[in-house]
């Protein structure tokens, strides 16, 4: 039979064995785990995870009841499509930095949408200070473009005063 | 000829440190021809070693030609009882394993190597390699001593923007 997957997201304020409370709630529940992302962001911790083996949402609800009331999270539930075993290899990689200012992903992710790129994993981040913060983003795509097509592409974000490098994943496989 | 079977992950065999080949003959070239047979067919393999086949000997090929984009490479070539005499600086990339499907991950490998090796006849071979054709020699050496990539992969987050090594002596050396 094909797994039913449900896409779980929670969010909290970040203190240790929060991913071990929630883990364990759903093992003893004979929930199982596919691909996840959990990750701190500005002092919250952030939970997305697939799972199967539950038998609808309301039972998933319920055998998580205890332990978000404990962590002092929340919980947003979506049953999904697809599965595992779906990974595409990404062949572009797209670092972005500079001062920061409203607009940077926009600017930056309108014109890769333009050239047809898809994204697989954005991830950014604000350093520096607060009187001097600095935007940095990693994207890592797939596209059929060479390189130059993206890198001149991007020479009007350039422009604007933000670094911007592009290279090619060249995944090595042995 | 004949294709192998490829021991996939968590086969505990893949742990396993291969032996040096001491007898170069007909038979470990025969072995050889079946190892690329078994390459070529696998999907998009750049490189095989020995023991991914089950056969625990220190015997890998890699053939950094035929990437998207051209890099510095040495073509096909069969490295037996390959040693890495010196590594110098490192640096970050995505590999795969055809004894791991469906996974890939970041790697932090040395970005020039010097190594040494035996060719099938036994005769002695020496290359410098840079880039992805010394982290092909790399992944592949792992597989002789046990060691798969994804004991090796790093965060996502890390990072190693503008941090390199350039070895005069002793820095930057793996062991």
């Amino acid at each position: 039979m094909k797994a039913t997957w449900f896409m779980l997201t929670m969010i909290g304020k970040d203190k240790p064995g929060m991913v071990a409370a929630i883990s364990g709630a759903l093992a003893d529940h004979g929930v199982t785990l596919g691909e996840t992302s959990m990750l701190r962001l500005g002092g919250n911790f952030t939970v997305m995870m697939m799972v199967s083996g539950a038998e609808d949402e309301q039972s998933l609800r319920n055998s998580l009841a205890p332990i978000l009331e404990s962590q002092g999270m929340s919980l947003h539930v979506d049953p999904i499509e697809g599965g595992l075993h779906k990974h595409v290899i990404p062949n572009v990689h797209v670092t972005v930095s500079g001062a920061d200012r409203p607009g940077i992903v926009s600017q930056v992710t309108a014109v890769l949408a333009e050239l047809g790129l898809n994204i697989l994993d954005l991830e950014s981040d604000v350093a520096g200070t607060e009187d001097k913060p600095i935007y940095i983003m990693q994207i890592t795509a797939v596209s059929t473009l060479d390189i130059e097509s993206i890198e001149s592409a991007l020479s009007a974000v350039r422009e604007s005063g933000v670094s911007v490098s592009v290279s090619a994943i060249e995944t090595y496989i042995g | 000829m004949a294709l192998l079977e490829i021991l996939q992950l968590p086969d505990e065999r893949l742990k396993q440190v291969s032996e040096p080949v001491e007898v170069f003959d007909d038979e470990l070239r025969a072995f050889i021809a079946d190892l690329e047979e078994t390459r070529l067919n696998g999907p998009a393999a750049v490189g095989i070693a020995a023991p991914q086949v089950g056969m625990f000997k220190r015997v890998v090929i890699i053939d950094c030609s035929t990437t998207r984009k051209p890099v510095p490479n040495h073509g096909y070539m069969v490295l037996v009882n390959p040693e890495i005499t010196k590594w110098d600086g490192f640096e970050k990339g995505r590999e795969g394993c055809l004894s791991v499907p469906d996974y890939t991950g970041n790697v932090i490998r040395a970005t020039k190597i010097t190594l040494s090796a035996k060719d099938p006849y036994g005769e002695p071979l020496q290359f410098d390699m840079e880039g992805y054709e010394a982290r092909a020699a790399q992944h592949e050496i792992d597989h002789l001593d046990g060691m798969l990539f994804v004991d090796r992969v790093v965060s996502r987050r890390t990072d190693l923007f503008k941090r390199k090594v350039y070895q005069d002596g002793g820095t930057g050396k793996k062991s």
